[in-house]
């Protein structure tokens, strides 16, 4: 009994706030179009919880999520104005937002060397581009690339013989990357907006024309509905998830069976980074815009919504179901609030209200039975 | 103090204890480790409170409910493990918590008079007051902390293993504080292990034994000999099962063997079908010896060959060379608190669980059921959280690990600690199986190395047995060659004088 109530407690719950809202807020928020708009609207934030339920689980936190939404959003915007075909622009959003979380991991492992010697070789080459001598011509990219590949060669040597590594917390290294992540989103549009060409992408996550009515909900929410199961058979189902599990719960206790913690973290931030991306693609999709200022602080809802399904910050706790359902939650609350007529800061007020409620019944639950 | 008992659940720590120290005294308490003394000066200095028994302070009752109450009444402990903020200076350390305050505001230039009086008091002016202790020696932090006690005007000091962690000249040092407290008529307890330190320092000395007086005096009229002798005074039981065992080639293989600090070129041999034994104090470097080897620790010099295998040293390497290890703390290294038994239990061997490296819940479950029943461990279900379980089950399951791995060196360190006798008679058995080859499944022999700082629980399981002391590792000799006395003391540092 108690197994199952653990289980499904925010299930539950999400249950619970929706009866609630059904009963007091008038007839349209029962109405199916009300239900798909609720779906829809979760799809963004729902998408990024499923990375960040698996770096929670490790114990570890990742504040760049926002940030990394509004760069795909500006990568992916960007790109199209560049002819580029849509499939290709949404990979390479989504492929720098998974890029930026490997840099997050490989920080928060101890490898700040290693990072530093890409940027700098990186650096030299655009440096060396911008140079007015050689310029963007072959010589150009040809002596840049060199130059780029011995220095940053050079300075991952010395890193690699001489340094030793250095773990950061992931709460810092995040908080870092947040702003980085926001400056380069800023540099790509130079602080503007970028209106995009209208694509397919625009279908993702909006409402279905009428001959794809059999489909029920957009793609987009379909497609995280499959990105949620694939993860939840990772986390349930496979050896990496076990170690991911192990790693938050106990990071001794895995090292001493020979797991490797510091890849499971590389993998996790890695993957948190990715869904960071698919999301960007998503609210990209919303508003057929790249928004360099969008997104801020969705990071602490996505947290909110892994707490809220059961995460524990202090790591071996969560579930991909919980977050997701917790990410309902805090739509349902939205959406009710809005139709009854309330103003935007009770909703608010109500969110965090049940985020407190949530964590003191989770310590509730796990007090030992005496 | 008189009659003081305390139980922890089903153990009884403390049964009946009297214990009395004067003014002008150091006064040695003495017994081997788990034999009470901690739990003697914990009731003392208010941070447990005894089930039974009375404690008096100059004549009146004195029942302090908290570490603050007892330090107030003038009974201050000074632990191993120093309790200084390391980023304060040493005046804010001396009066933390007792600072001295004008209408709410802090009185600087009095803080000042009454910490450099305090290291006045100890004779210790020297020591910097303005730097971050944090970057003082160990032995200067030490005075730093006992000058705490002797600012808020401590009466009773209490010095737990205070030489562990220093240098032969802070102890001198050291040594020369506590003839001077005595002089000023404080009554000091001084729990030491070593007792050619409690011969160099103490007045008198009260041994425990099992949580029972078992005897003291006045350390004149008492040999070293005498006093170790009151602290094993014990037979070996019935409990330890000890099977015909034929030793077979040499699986590990260790030699030159040094770790960060401990161990110190340590050597040994371990052969298929035998259990090997380490004894010797808390702190000697046994635990890191076992962790270096198992490549928990790093090692700074040295080869360890495995049947045969060199190479990597780290933990996955370990567990595919076939070797196994169970850390002193359960619950901090060994077990994952928050996961199930299943988890717990297959953590290092996933693969095979499933198809295409998947993980089947079922057939997890059922290769864990299966230890759960060969084991006897008590729980609902392979799903049960490990952190619902008894230490004893707890400890059964990180065995299991081992076992379920299917090993051929175990590493246990300390695998007894704190459990129920029943838990460990089982544990003594399942260790005889394995060294002597008759458990299932294949019946093949394996090889145990053991830490533990239970010398009759050594003497009964192990076939060989070594001493380490302070970071080096004795040889290792034939369990019928030694007796509880011979290893106290050499461990106590005393062999060459007996």
């Amino acid at each position: 009994m108690s197994y199952w109530l653990n289980k499904f407690g925010p299930l539950l719950g999400l249950l619970l706030v929706y009866a609630f809202f059904a009963v007091v807020a008038p007839p349209t928020f029962r109405s199916v179009g009300n239900l798909e708009l609720m779906a829809r609207q979760t799809a963004v934030v729902g998408t990024a919880t499923v990375g960040m339920t698996l770096v929670i689980i490790t114990a570890g936190i990742d504040l760049s999520v926002g940030s990394l939404v509004a760069l795909t959003t500006m990568i992916i915007a960007f790109l199209l104005n560049q002819q580029f075909p849509p499939l290709i622009a949404a990979l390479a959003g989504v492929g720098s937002a998974a890029l930026f979380g490997l840099v997050n991991g490989t920080i928060v492992i101890g490898h700040l060397g290693r990072v530093a010697a890409i940027c700098l070789g990186i650096g030299t080459l655009v440096g060396l581009l911008r140079w007015p001598a050689l310029g963007t011509s072959p010589a150009g990219w040809a002596s840049g690339i060199l130059a780029g590949l011995v220095i940053g060669s050079l300075v991952l040597w010395f890193n690699e013989r001489f340094m030793k590594r250095i773990p950061v917390t992931p709460f810092i290294v995040t908080l870092a990357m947040l702003l980085v992540v926001r400056g380069f989103a800023k540099l790509l549009g130079n602080e503007q907006k970028i209106n995009a060409p209208r694509t397919w992408l625009k279908e993702l996550l909006s409402t279905l024309p009428a001959e794809w009515n059999w489909m029920l909900l957009p793609p987009g929410v379909w497609a995280l509905g499959l990105l949620a199961a694939l993860a939840g058979v990772l986390l349930y189902y496979t050896k990496l998830g076990r170690h991911i599990f192990a790693v938050g719960s106990n990071e001794k206790t895995a090292r001493l069976c020979g797991v490797a913690v510091e890849r499971v973290k590389l993998y996790v931030y890695t993957l948190c980074g990715a869904t960071a991306g698919l999301a960007g693609l998503l609210q990209f999709s919303r508003l057929n815009i790249g928004d360099p200022v969008s997104a801020v602080g969705l990071e602490l809802d996505v947290i909110a919504a892994v707490v809220i399904g059961g995460g524990s910050l202090s790591g071996g706790e969560g579930s991909i179901l919980g977050s997701l359902v917790g990410a309902l939650i805090m739509t349902v609350i939205r959406s009710g609030c809005t139709q009854w007529g309330l103003p935007n800061y009770t909703q608010e007020i109500i969110t965090g209200t049940i985020i407190v409620c949530a964590v003191a019944l989770d310590r509730l639950r796990h007090q030992p039975a005496e | 103090m008189q009659g003081v008992s305390k139980r922890f659940g089903a153990t009884v720590a403390l049964d009946g204890v009297d214990f009395r120290v004067q003014p002008g005294e150091v006064h040695a308490l003495v017994g081997e480790n788990g034999a009470g003394k901690s739990t003697l000066m914990k009731v003392l200095s208010g941070v447990l409170t005894a089930d039974r028994g009375s404690m008096s302070l100059d004549g009146a009752a004195y029942t302090p409910p908290n570490p603050l109450a007892a330090r107030r009444a003038g009974v201050c402990m000074i632990y191993q493990e120093l309790s200084l903020a390391p980023h304060l200076s040493a005046e804010q350390n001396i009066l933390l918590g007792v600072e001295p305050s004008r209408f709410g505001w802090l009185d600087g230039r009095q803080l000042r008079r009454r910490a450099r009086q305090a290291l006045a008091q100890l004779g210790h002016e020297e020591i910097p007051t303005t730097v971050p202790v944090g970057q003082l020696s160990v032995g200067a932090q030490q005075l730093i902390e006992i000058a705490r006690a002797v600012a808020v005007g401590c009466r009773v000091l209490v010095l737990d293993e205070p030489t562990s962690r220093l240098g032969q000249l802070d102890v001198g040092r050291l040594f020369e504080l506590i003839r001077r407290l005595r002089a000023q008529q404080l009554a000091v307890v001084y729990i030491s292990h070593f007792i050619e330190e409690v011969e160099m320092i103490a007045d008198r000395f009260t041994v425990l034994r099992d949580g029972r007086n078992a005897g003291g005096g006045a350390v004149r009229h008492s040999s070293a000999e005498q006093i170790v002798n009151l602290m094993v005074g014990r037979k070996v039981g019935e409990l330890y099962p000890h099977s015909r065992r034929r030793p077979g080639e040499v699986i590990l293989e260790v030699s030159q063997l040094s770790g960060a600090s401990r161990p110190q070129s340590a050597a040994l041999e371990l052969r298929r079908g035998e259990v090997l034994g380490i004894a010797g104090l808390v702190g000697s470097g046994r635990t890191e010896l076992l962790r270096v080897i198992f490549g928990l620790d790093p090692v700074r010099r040295g080869t360890i060959r495995l049947a045969s295998y060199r190479g990597a040293h780290s933990p996955a390497a370990r567990w595919r060379q076939g070797a196994g290890m169970l850390c002193e703390d359960r619950q901090a290294e060994s077990l994952a608190l928050s996961m199930n038994v299943a988890d717990n239990l297959t953590l290092s061997r996933l693969d095979g669980l499933g198809p295409g490296g998947l993980i089947w819940p079922a057939r997890q479950w059922r290769a864990t059921q299966l230890w759960i029943e060969r084991l006897a461990i008590r729980c609902r279900d392979p799903r049960q959280c490990v952190r619902e379980l008894s230490g004893g089950n707890q400890q059964k399951v990180a065995l299991a690990r081992l076992l379920y791995h299917d090993v051929d060196v175990l590493l246990l360190d300390e695998p007894t600690c704190g459990i129920d006798v029943a838990s460990k008679a089982q544990i003594y058995q399942l260790m005889d199986r394995l060294a002597s080859g008759d458990s299932a499944p294949g019946g093949k022999s394996r090889a145990v190395l053991m830490v533990s700082s239970y010398l009759p629980e050594l003497l009964g399981v192990c076939d060989r047995i070594a001493v380490m002391h302070r970071g080096r590792l004795g040889p290792a000799r034939p369990v019928e060659e030694v007796s509880e006395q011979s290893l106290m003391l050499e461990a106590t540092g005393q062999a060459g004088s007996t």
